[in-house]
């Protein structure tokens, strides 16, 4: 089997800087809007609200004046797997091949004429990104003339997510196409949530590339299976090797361990290793 | 041991069933024959209303607003891609809305009834045409044209027929169940698909895929 389609693999990726988001939700009401995502008459149950990108509040757990917050955006991390090779933990465990792992793109698709809503994928998503629709949308009246035509709506009975809005991608490549093109610039596809973000919290590119922003903000290591280079950089759960293509950027140093579960003396041991690193 | 017991008068009682209809069967010969020709009979008859009457139950007619002759813009016009053209982003324009057929028919240029009726209803009122699309996907397939007619420099015909030397639109069929065209399901009940533009399915866009560019391609490459 082949496994890229065309040409030049991409692999595309986002950085949030944590200490830059203020927590204020752009990135969610840009994400809900671009994307179609249908939301309840009330909202106040979060327990099956959907939201692609949703925003966390993480908190040192310090009473004051010691406290310190902060704001964690979460899309889908549109893992490569262990190994990068494409095995996420949704893709592996779906029964319908509903999602699939794009080589050319590094992004997990989800097709919901596929998918007939078994949720395994949800269970198997360490970072609770997939959410299912348990009713039918209903848009208030009018509503319906601002959905976007490029983005299908779901129905009820199947899980949606993130797709770093593809159809920004699809619509780039049209473009590349027409103007004969082999390559998108990195202008040219951003997601909604990146260009929504007041702070400039969030960067999104091509993490192949040296030349993309986002490349330049973690240094990927490409034979470590994209590990972030720099000391400031992190991925969530890092050590379940499920290698998320969503990195974060954190000064502090409690933002950057609350990325995963340590042990006890394991992240001091890790910090000083990273530190020697640093010192080369 | 009852239990034992009734079984073994129960097998004797078989036995003897048996015995008596084995007897009976010489005479019940014919009425097997009969009920032989019931089958095939009742078959034949469910099997041709399954594979003739079904489908034209399964499919509405609709005509087309007017009739537009394809043959005759042609030639007036030149390719295809003189109406049906790419927008400067790189998206296909698809059918051109009045406003494009305006830029020639101001006023009315022949004497057609049909011309007539769209100069009277479309351009004097400004509204769209709203025109069956016979090869519309869907809601959940993105499709390319650039991809296909730029990169992959293929041309119009090869996915939608000789629609381009047509004289007449012919009715559109839909499907009463899902309500798309019936050419995605493709016209041959039997499934057989002669010409490209016989059937518009998702394994259709595979199979060129897999000879073509030696993938069938990721998800979302035809999802969206």
């Amino acid at each position: 089997m082949t496994k890229d389609n065309h040409g030049k693999a991409y692999k595309f990726g986002m950085v949030i800087d944590l200490d830059k988001c203020t927590g204020c939700g752009s990135c969610m009401v840009a994400c809900m809007s671009e994307n179609n995502v249908p939301f309840k008459e009330n909202e106040t149950d979060k327990k099956d609200s959907l939201t692609w990108m949703t925003v966390y509040k993480l908190t040192n757990g310090k009473p004051f004046p010691d406290t310190d917050i902060c704001y964690m955006p979460r899309p889908c991390m549109h893992c490569g797997g262990k190994g990068d090779h494409g095995h996420s933990p949704c893709v592996s465990v779906c029964p319908a091949t509903a999602t699939d792992y794009g080589y050319d793109t590094g992004i997990v698709s989800q097709i919901y004429t596929r998918c007939f809503g078994c949720r395994y994928c949800m269970v198997s998503c360490p970072y609770h990104a997939r959410y299912f629709n348990w009713w039918d949308p209903k848009w208030p009246p009018g509503m319906e003339e601002y959905l976007s035509p490029d983005v299908s709506p779901r129905m009820r009975g199947v899980v949606e997510k993130c797709t770093f809005c593809y159809h920004r991608y699809q619509e780039a490549r049209d473009r590349a196409y027409y103007e004969k093109r082999d390559t998108i610039a990195e202008d040219e596809y951003q997601t909604a949530c990146t260009q929504a973000c007041p702070a400039g919290a969030i960067t999104f590119g091509d993490l192949n590339n040296p030349d993309h922003e986002v490349y330049k903000l973690v240094k990927p290591d490409p034979h470590n299976c994209g590990r972030p280079r720099d000391p400031k950089a992190f991925r969530v759960l890092e050590r379940l090797q499920t290698n998320p293509k969503v990195y974060y950027i954190s000064e502090r140093e409690w933002v950057r361990k609350a990325g995963d579960n340590y042990r006890k003396g394991e992240w001091d041991k890790k910090n000083m290793l990273t530190k020697a690193d640093g010192q080369h | 041991m009852n239990e034992l017991k009734r079984k073994t008068e129960n097998g004797s009682v078989e036995a003897e069933a048996e015995a008596v209809s084995s007897e009976q069967k010489a005479g019940e010969d014919s009425g097997l024959g009969l009920g032989v020709l019931f089958f095939i009979g009742a078959f034949a008859v469910c099997f041709l209303s399954g594979w003739l009457l079904f489908p034209s139950l399964l499919y509405s007619k609709k005509e087309q607003p007017l009739n537009f002759n394809h043959a005759l813009h042609v030639d007036e016009m030149g390719g295809c891609d003189s109406c049906h053209y790419f927008r400067d982003d790189g998206s296909f324009a698809g059918i051109p809305t009045t406003e494009s057929c305006m830029e020639c028919h101001e006023s009315q240029l022949g004497d057609t009834e049909d011309e007539a009726i769209f100069m009277k209803e479309y351009v004097e009122k400004g509204k769209e045409v709203p025109w069956l699309i016979y090869s519309e996907q869907p809601d959940c397939v993105f499709f390319s044209h650039a991809a296909h007619v730029i990169a992959a420099g293929m041309d119009c015909v090869s996915c939608h027929g000789h629609i381009g030397t047509s004289e007449k639109l012919r009715p559109y069929e839909e499907n009463r169940l899902t309500g798309y065209s019936r050419d995605i399901w493709g016209k041959n009940i039997w499934g057989i698909k002669k010409n490209p533009w016989d059937r518009m399915k998702m394994d259709d866009c595979a199979d060129c895929h897999e000879r073509e560019t030696g993938s069938k391609g990721a998800c979302f490459q035809c999802h969206k």
